[in-house]
């Protein structure tokens, strides 16, 4: 294994990625930006660069700040960053030493940096409930990327079940491109405007999308779908692939609807699986239940020469990102003596501006879509949690009541966390079960450790076998 | 389930359980997959139920297929390439 020398390593070519890669070019450092997938944009801006030559017009019906994103693309490409992509990452040393694998099976690759930069993005928190497993069924962002790297368009009984900013942008996404939904299940509690009131202040400074979200929710209520408020209860059910979804409000009683999709949503969390396999310090996040890798204004993480921009830290959107990843090359290019402190303080103050504008929104989001615990801890026992090695709620709990306390005792009991995912999908919900079986918060039991390797990579790749 | 747009080239061909498709190039296997009307890609090695691709982002590894000789790849991150060879993955141990 060759070791390839740069001064700044940056994992994702989402806005923070790409920002950060623009910026610490700007001031003559050897960039590499590795990315897993196999055009940049992240997720957000999926498919930026080929979208209007591939469905022309289509690109301005997504907004201006796809606009925005494509001239950002473009001066990303411009730079002298060396992009990488259909990398995935295994494993980073203390020493920053950092390997990295490609999807042709070809042998694992090294390089090495002063200072490495994690913008690997945010997912999709996990909405387990009995019958999420099944074909049909599927995160509402799995259908944006479809629509926005392929132009594929869902038909047939479209069902939408979840809230949040995120559920509704995707939902006018597909009205917008012609898209009938049969249905949409609102999961979010009837006290949730009333507990986001007093941050509504704050955020009318960010008025814009406050605006953007009431033209949303019109649209959707507007649509011709058939809105359910206050959802509590679901069952997918179906031979084979999805059929039909029963549901229930509160404590009444379940109707039922015919579904060929069910696109869910319950928030977005930090992918953290980077941060995790690195030991950087993670705090709990009570309003939106995740955890976040502990930074500083500059993104530094509690390991020197580590930083976090974008939402793999606190998840706060794509215009927050580009922010974060300029603020994160600048102090990168102060500890590489580019530029000294004085400089750094001075190009910081219009972005930390625009960043406390980008931010006043949030706590009154933040509280308006809280996480609910029907999800969070699923009433019904048999819920699998693990979709890997189908693990259920019950197992989890009898796990606990034998002593195992923790999710890295739990683990190894009944294998929850111990499949190909590697418990990304399961991690959080696996903390909250066993916190509820324990009656105590998702911080006194933790969350699983992270172990290298954190992608699947075969003993041929390792070895350095083609 | 899923419509692929009108008008669009298609000019790759894969492979997909021994039947040839044209599909349209520079997509994800998963979402080729989807627009030819595919959408269970794999069995749960445990239950043997059916899976579909959940997250289409690298996440969830339920989209994993045989590709071109090599098991376990996450189809939804890997583009479609001329001459493409792909296999649903069954229960443990069994192959279509």
């Amino acid at each position: 294994m060759s070791l390839t020398k740069y001064d700044y390593v940056i994992i994702g070519a989402g806005p923070a990625g790409m920002a950060a890669a623009v910026e610490a070019c700007q001031y003559g450092l050897n960039v590499l930006v590795l990315d897993e997938q196999p055009t940049i944009g992240g997720q957000i801006y999926r498919n930026i660069e080929d979208l209007e030559e591939q469905r022309p017009g289509e690109f301005h019906q997504l907004g201006a700040d796809y606009q925005e994103a494509f001239e950002l693309a473009q001066r990303f490409h411009s730079s002298e960053a060396k992009y990488r992509p259909g990398r995935s990452i295994w494993q980073i040393d203390s020493d920053l030493t950092l390997y990295h694998i490609g999807q042709d099976g070809g042998p694992s690759e090294t390089c090495h940096a002063p200072r490495i930069l994690i913008a690997t993005g945010a997912m999709e928190r996990p909405m387990p409930f009995p019958g999420w497993t099944l074909p049909g069924v599927m995160a509402c962002t799995a259908a944006d990327v479809l629509y926005k790297s392929s132009g594929l368009l869902p038909r047939g009984e479209i069902v939408l079940l979840g809230s949040g900013p995120l559920l509704l942008l995707i939902a006018c996404r597909l009205l917008d491109a012609g898209v009938k939904i049969a249905a949409y299940l609102d999961t979010n509690p009837h006290l949730a405007p009333f507990q986001a009131l007093p941050y509504l202040p704050e955020a009318l400074r960010g008025h814009d999308y406050l605006l953007k979200g009431i033209a949303m929710l019109w649209q959707m209520f507007t649509s011709g779908a058939k809105v359910h408020l206050g959802v509590t209860g679901i069952e997918a059910q179906g031979e084979a692939h999805l059929q039909k979804v029963q549901f229930q409000q509160g404590t009444a009683t379940w109707k039922e609807l015919t579904a060929d999709l069910l696109l869910l949503h319950h928030g977005v969390v930090p992918n953290v699986q980077i941060t995790r396999q690195l030991g950087c310090e993670h705090a709990w996040y009570e309003k939106q239940r995740y955890w976040e890798p502990v930074l500083d204004q500059w993104g530094n993480t509690s390991i020197e020469n580590i930083a976090v921009a974008g939402d793999s830290g606190r998840v706060c959107g794509s215009a927050n990102s580009v922010l974060t990843g300029r603020l994160a090359a600048l102090e990168t290019a102060r500890a590489l003596g580019k530029i000294d402190s004085s400089q750094q303080t001075a190009l910081a103050v219009p972005l930390l501006k625009r960043q406390n504008q980008e931010l006043a929104i949030r706590p009154f989001l933040d509280t308006l879509f809280p996480p609910r615990r029907p999800w969070l801890v699923p009433q019904n026992e048999e819920t699998l949690i693990c979709r890997c090695e189908e693990v259920s709620v019950r197992e989890i709990r009898g796990a606990v009541r034998l002593g195992a306390l923790s999710p890295d005792r739990v683990k190894p009991m009944i294998r929850c966390g111990m499949g190909p995912c590697q418990g990304r999908m399961c991690g959080l919900t696996a903390s909250e079960i066993i916190a509820d079986e324990r009656q105590v918060s998702p911080v006194d039991v933790g969350y699983f450790r992270v172990r290298s390797p954190i992608k699947p990579i075969t003993l041929g790749q390792l070895a350095g076998i083609d | 389930m899923f419509q692929p747009p009108p008008n669009v080239a298609k000019t790759v061909q894969i492979t997909f359980e021994g039947q040839t498709y044209q599909v349209a190039p520079r997509q994800t296997v998963a979402a080729a997959l989807m627009g030819e009307g595919y959408l269970t890609l794999r069995n749960s090695v445990v239950s043997g139920e059916t899976r579909a691709a959940f997250c289409m982002m690298g996440i969830c590894f339920d989209c994993l297929l045989e590709i071109d000789g090599r098991p376990n790849q996450q189809s939804c991150m890997i583009q479609v390439r001329e001459g493409m060879n792909i296999q649903r993955q069954l229960k443990k141990g069994e192959r279509a």
